[in-house]
């Protein structure tokens, strides 16, 4: 029986293939499904004019022009563009960067660093829905914790989430807070994979923290930080959960808050305070976002991939 | 042996499906609809429904108020789907209409429809061929919700001029408290702020010239109502950019706030929140003493029959029954909302005044005339309005990109 496992030639062969087929084909059924059929359908929806609910008649690139070009829906995407950028800065550098920090902190292994790490991972296992909710509530005018807080110092009611300067960052801080332990956990865990000895060694040849980190540590955990940049990329322009629950489907106040994820959907799915559902147009958008998210992932992670064997 | 087995088997078969039938002779209708707060009362109102025709049996499914367009359009493009749908109204209503998904209801089949005021209908009316097919099921008011147990607390009358309304703010802001409770926080409620405040300096004139053509939203009119909307500012909640509300309904219901502009499709949730609340709902400021009242008006969407029902007529029937004044009474009075059936009778004594207030109401301009194509008024106006309160363009800008946008598709405003 096992002969008939590891020669493709043999008696057994045929049930070999059969059995191979057999596993396969559940996840390839839901593969194409849910995941092809969906993309394939986006694709095809993406040329059509859509009369009401349905597709009315080919009309080539015209959705994609409209997006990109015609205002005022040129203008929505570029701004929802530019906020799914600043998302994707912020997070690098905000999220990540003291991910990294507490990271090295924690690879310190101080006394208590077990218990930090739980605390710092623990958020990443609540929902994106609860946190926004939660997020909402710390930032309300009037009755949230962040204001209150202030209040004490004589500062008054701040509308973090009503004014178009504050909104994005505060979205943007819940989300880090959210997502901290995640980048945190597998920095250490590239950090964790580090020799001993080099570490050792860089201490007796007198490196102090900060040589430790940047001339050691920095370019050792490079597959970590490959990993954690481009999920931070897809995540940045996927953003939807967060910013739906806090700032709604329309990225109030006044689409300072906007992301594609969040044009999209209103695009293609309506809303029953504004209106019109619209397909064509939302199948553009999607596969736009999938051409970038894509795109930029490949050539991303084929720099990053070279800077890892020159590291 | 054999044989007689199977012609056994086949004689039991045939009993229990007879038996099965005389039991479930009656029709299943299903209705859909995003309103769950509202099951126990409409399955009330169905039991009426099925006490009148016993063949008929209703089932009332809810979905989330915010997937409601997306569930039932995938749906009715899967040919499934309630046989009622319970629809929104105007532009919402069309896109489905135009893919074919509902059945037209025309006088044989559903002469109800003859108990429908005109401009009711007109909101379940598809414009291209000018059939009905959804039938209004309320109308919904907009205007200033009073707690008058405030307003007498601060020895104050509630204001019914733009003048007055200044006056009485300044008095109830000096005593510590917010004279109204909205803020900007929730998109779909900023455009009824907007049309609550706005149409008194309107009036039904403009209205004309604007769906006739003769102007567009860059009126001097409409600049001009629009600031108003920033002489309100200083008497609104701190940090209103950020009330959303929810958070109006609160300020209002426990007394911190003693104005609110909201919907009539809220008292009755108001009233279950705190019952002994003592509120009145009034027009909004006018923008003179002795201007006619003007709240604001729209129907909310109808009942309508999905094209592909299997149950056509049994649906149609049960519309058919939705048109009643039967209906309509026991809907005003479970629900609390105002039915459009001609002849009904209010018996709460605030909704009767809301009824009243419709007499002279203007329409809301964005919802019943500019939701039809995209960009839709409503996308436009709930963008630029949050700048535009919190200073960071002014009227005439929003004005310009108000029409500039619906442009694209309305034609009177192309080139203007």
């Amino acid at each position: 029986m096992t002969d008939g496992w590891r020669h493709s030639e043999g008696p057994f062969a045929w049930r070999r293939s059969l059995w191979l087929a057999a596993l396969l084909t559940p996840a390839l059924v839901v593969m194409v499904l849910f995941v092809l059929w969906p993309l394939l359908s986006a694709f095809r929806f993406a040329f059509y004019e859509f009369n009401g609910l349905r597709p009315s008649g080919f009309i080539g690139l015209e959705n994609f022009r409209q997006v990109l070009f015609e205002k005022p829906y040129s203008d929505w995407t570029w701004n929802a563009l530019k906020h799914n950028v600043i998302a994707f800065l912020a997070l690098m550098l905000f999220e990540n960067g003291t991910a990294f920090l507490i990271a090295f902190a924690l690879l310190k292994a101080l006394p208590g660093h077990r218990v930090h790490q739980v605390i710092v991972f623990l958020p990443v296992v609540l929902s994106a829905v609860i946190v926004g909710f939660l997020w909402k509530l710390f930032l309300h005018p009037l009755f949230g914790l962040v204001n209150q807080l202030l209040g004490l110092v004589g500062i008054g009611a701040i509308p973090w989430l009503g004014n178009e300067n504050t909104a994005l960052g505060s979205i943007l801080f819940a989300n880090i807070w959210h997502w901290l332990g995640f980048p945190t956990l597998v920095l250490l865990a590239g950090m964790q994979r580090i020799s001993k000895d080099v570490l050792e060694a860089a201490r007796l040849d007198g490196a102090g923290d900060y040589a430790l980190m940047t001339k050691i540590v920095w370019p050792l955990i490079a597959p970590s930080v490959t990993i954690v940049t481009i999920l931070t990329f897809i995540g940045s322009f996927n953003w939807f959960e967060i910013p739906y629950v806090m700032a709604g489907l329309t990225g109030s106040p006044g689409g300072s808050t906007d992301v594609l994820g969040l044009y999209f959907y209103r695009t293609a799915f309506g809303s029953t305070t504004t209106g019109i559902q619209d397909f064509g147009q939302g199948s553009a958008l999607a596969v736009l976002m999938f051409i970038l998210v894509a795109g930029v992932t490949a050539i991303a992670l084929r720099y990053l991939r070279r800077r890892e064997i020159e590291q | 042996m054999n044989r007689r087995r199977i012609g056994l088997a086949l004689a039991a078969a045939s009993f229990a499906w007879g038996f099965a039938t005389s039991l479930a002779h009656a029709t299943d209708v299903s209705f859909w609809t995003w309103r769950q707060e509202d099951k126990a009362a409409y399955n009330e109102l169905f039991a009426d429904f099925t006490k009148a025709n016993p063949d008929i049996h209703v089932k009332f499914e809810s979905f989330p108020d915010e997937n409601y367009p997306t569930i039932v359009s995938t749906a009715l493009a899967g040919g499934k789907g309630g046989d009622v749908i319970h629809t929104h109204a105007y532009g919402w209503l069309e896109q489905f209409v135009k893919a074919g998904y509902f059945e037209p209801l025309d006088m044989p089949t559903v002469p109800s429809l003859a108990n429908q005021p005109a401009d009711a209908l007109v909101s379940g009316t598809y414009r291209a061929d000018k059939k009905v097919y959804s039938l209004p099921f309320a109308s919904q008011t907009l205007g200033l919700f009073i707690n008058k147990d405030v307003f007498a607390k601060a020895g104050l009358t509630p204001p019914t001029t733009w003048d007055e309304f200044i006056t009485v703010s300044k008095a109830l802001k000096e005593k510590g408290i917010y004279p109204l409770a909205n803020g900007m926080g929730t998109s779909w409620f900023n455009e009824m702020f907007v049309a609550i405040f706005t149409n008194p300096f309107l009036g039904q004139d403009f209205v004309s010239d604007l769906t006739s053509g003769k102007t567009t939203f860059k009126d001097p009119r409409y600049v001009a109502a629009l600031g108003k909307l920033l002489e309100l500012r200083p008497y609104m909640p701190d940090g209103f950019e950020g009330i959303d509300y929810e958070t109006a309904g609160q300020l209002f219901l426990s007394g911190k706030a003693a104005m609110l502009a909201g919907g009539s499709f809220d008292i009755a949730t108001y009233r279950s929140q705190n019952p002994p609340i003592n509120m009145d709902f009034v027009a909004p400021p006018t923008a003179k003493a002795g201007d006619t009242p003007q709240a604001t008006k729209f129907f909310d969407g109808g009942y309508a029959v999905n094209s592909k029902s299997a149950n056509k007529e049994a649906a149609l029937k049960l519309v058919n029954w939705m048109g009643t004044k039967e209906f309509g009474d026991k809907f005003s009075a479970l629900l609390g909302n105002i039915s459009p059936i001609k002849g009904v009778v209010i018996k709460d004594e605030l909704l009767s005044h809301v009824a009243k207030l419709n007499e002279t109401a203007m329409p809301h301009i964005n919802v019943v005339y500019f939701r039809f194509e995209k960009p839709t008024g409503s996308e436009l106006l709930q963008g630029d309005i949050t700048k535009m309160m919190s200073g960071s363009i002014t009227p005439d800008q929003l004005a310009a990109d108000l029409t500039d946008g619906l442009a694209k598709w309305y034609k009177p405003f192309q080139g203007k």
